[in-house]
């Protein structure tokens, strides 16, 4: 299975994947309705200290801590990528916690919400790959 | 306070039903013009530092933004203009030279749009690219007066130190420090891929180029930036710069705040230092002072490689030919008037030179008349715009074209014609490390060469629509080409009939 890479010598923190995300998890058609006036929540985050930046997204680990973490059997890996069943997830949080890379976070419905490759919407092409505007952000 | 008479030439226009407030605009825009108010929850728009590079337009997610004229207007005023009002306001101001980036934007005859290209009907067939062999290839160097033989009758190749392109096209000059290292990596990426050539400028190359060597050419200009043993090795071929079509009879400055520390390095200058090239190379006043330069650089180079002269089309370019055909130049390149730059007086850029259409047609016609023209290829730049200009080009009789507007184009440049101002919001005419890393050279060099690679297919099915199925074959051939709504006298310099004639 493909997986995100960030690219960071290119990431211009211009955060657009972090709206596109936002959009392609929307559900919505029009990204402006999608994101104009509500507050949004990308799974994918650029973090930026001033000297270095790039976005993070889930890693998909091979040993996935958070899916260990799972008090609620929410979390699964299949085919190389990790998921979240919003249905079973009870809004603990404790994958939030374990997840080493800061990349779960809460969703608009209070469940936890992850980078899932853009599988369940756009398919093909992950959304942040395709309008990275510099090719910061790679599907391999 | 003194009254400001400067007036914002662009205006940003949003569409608040469409903004998110994502910020984007805001942090690529390295000239301010966008803010986010904590206030008022909305962002505003500073129209008056604006250039209208597109960057914000290219990347607003939701394409909320437009960015139009100022629809402030002046009175009416045919002699003087809003612009010309606004330069000498401009220099009421400041009391300087006024600057400009990139080719003329005045509309000056644009002659390849006057030009038409043959095709073949019933008589003499056409031929189909796709199914049939089709030659881009070409060789630039001195051509042989005769076919020798040896013994057993096999012909023996004497041409030398050739420039072999794969499509009739190069990468003009453009030095490291007016462009950025991501865009000169492009370049040299690109160059290698197609098999063609792209040139360094006059700034040096940057050691990291080196083993773009056999697809570089290095330039030699009036200040001889960088210009050593190794850099002359490393290139395919060496170029003397003696004009640039954008400012034909000045030199160049590139202002200190550009040196930084790998311009420097590569220019062989301190840092912060204005790198300044002399008007004239001190020491080149005649044919024979050239001479003696082109056969230094050979003779530093072993002979191995070809030399380039390069010039800007101005009103005796003929007779200059003529001369630099005779001074053991491989190759002459001319650079129309509409040519671009990193910065130029706007006058000189705006009023110096003429049309390397004309400067071309009437430089070929010199040569052959002179029975010189096969001393010496012949390349143009300044302004080739599409495969058309190109065929135009050859069978006006260029041997390949230059171009670097279009090379800049395809790299995201949207001809805001700021590079001067060294804020380049496409990473390309900047040296701020934020702005340049803008510029991913696997994805230009992708770009660079789709460009090239769709204008070899452009330029195929021109050819085969003609019947003709190499290059070769095109070069100086006026009779595939008819004027429209040409005078009698541009139709003579050009050497080709009216359409119907």
């Amino acid at each position: 299975m493909k997986k995100i890479y960030v690219q960071e010598e290119w990431c211009l923190k211009c955060r657009l994947c972090e709206y596109v995300c936002a959009y392609a998890n929307s559900g919505c058609e029009n990204i402006v309705f999608a994101l104009k006036n509500r507050p949004i929540s990308p799974r994918i985050t650029v973090e930026d200290d001033g000297k270095i930046c790039f976005a993070v997204s889930c890693r998909h680990c091979d040993d996935p801590s958070c899916l260990k973490g799972c008090i609620s059997g929410a979390i699964s890996k299949a085919d190389g990528v990790v998921r979240i069943d919003k249905n079973k997830c009870v809004g603990c949080l404790t994958c939030v916690l374990s997840c080493p890379y800061g990349a779960i976070s809460v969703g608009p419905e209070g469940t936890a919400t992850k980078c899932e490759l853009c599988i369940g919407n756009a398919g093909g092409t992950p959304m942040c790959v395709r309008f990275c505007p510099n090719r910061a952000i790679i599907c391999e | 306070m003194p009254i400001n008479y400067e007036d914002n030439i662009y205006e940003v226009i949003r569409n608040r039903e469409r903004c998110i407030n994502c910020r984007v605009c805001e942090r690529q825009c390295a000239n301010l013009v966008h803010k986010y108010s904590a206030e008022t929850g909305e962002m505003v728009s500073d129209s008056m530092t604006c250039v209208d590079c597109q960057r914000c337009v290219s990347l607003c997610p939701t394409k909320a933004l437009k960015i139009i004229k100022n629809i402030n207007t002046y009175r009416d005023n045919a002699n003087w203009s809003e612009s010309a009002i606004k330069s000498l306001y401009k220099q009421a101001e400041s009391g300087g030279v006024l600057l400009s980036s990139m080719g003329t934007p005045e509309p000056y005859p644009v002659y390849w749009d006057k030009i038409l290209i043959n095709a073949s009907q019933v008589t003499n067939p056409s031929i189909d690219p796709l199914r049939e062999p089709m030659e881009t290839r070409v060789s630039l160097s001195r051509r042989p007066q005769n076919v020798e033989r040896d013994g057993e009758g096999n012909i023996v190749n004497t041409i030398k130190n050739a420039l072999t392109l794969s499509v009739p096209i190069m990468f003009s000059a453009m030095s490291y420090g007016s462009i950025s290292y991501n865009a000169h990596k492009s370049l040299a990426i690109a160059a290698k891929k197609l098999g063609i050539f792209y040139n360094t400028g006059e700034g040096g190359l940057h050691r990291d180029f080196y083993e773009y060597g056999a697809n570089t050419i290095v330039q030699v200009a009036s200040g001889r930036f960088g210009v050593y043993k190794d850099y002359l090795d490393a290139g395919a071929a060496v170029e003397i710069k003696m004009g640039q079509g954008a400012k034909p009879g000045i030199g160049g400055h590139l202002p200190g705040e550009k040196i930084v520390d790998d311009v420097s390095k590569t220019r062989m200058i301190p840092k912060g230092t204005d790198a300044i090239s002399p008007a004239p190379h001190h020491d080149i006043y005649s044919i024979e002072d050239l001479r003696q330069l082109v056969f230094s650089l050979k003779e530093a180079t072993n002979y191995t490689k070809p030399v380039i002269v390069k010039i800007a089309a101005v009103h005796n370019i003929a007779a200059i030919a003529s001369g630099i055909a005779r001074s053991g130049a491989d190759i002459i390149a001319i650079d129309g008037f509409r040519g671009g730059t990193g910065a130029a007086p706007t006058r000189i850029r705006d009023n110096v030179g003429i049309p390397v259409e004309l400067a071309l047609a009437c430089v070929d016609t010199r040569l052959r008349e002179e029975g010189i023209r096969n001393d010496i290829a012949l390349v143009v730049g300044g302004s080739i715009r599409n495969s058309a200009d190109i065929v135009k080009a050859v069978a006006l009789g260029a041997d390949a074209v230059y171009i670097a507007t279009g090379a800049l184009l395809a790299l995201g440049c949207h001809l805001c014609r700021s590079c001067h101002l060294g804020k380049c919001n496409w990473g390309i005419a900047t040296q701020n490390p934020e702005l340049v890393k803008r510029l991913n050279p696997e994805t230009g060099s992708v770009r660079l060469i789709n460009l090239v690679t769709a204008w070899k297919h452009e330029i195929e099915e021109m050819m085969g629509g003609m019947g003709i199925n190499s290059i070769e074959a095109l070069r100086g051939n006026r009779l595939m080409l008819r004027g429209i709504g040409l005078t009698n006298k541009e139709l003579e310099i050009l050497g080709i009939y009216h359409a119907g004639e």
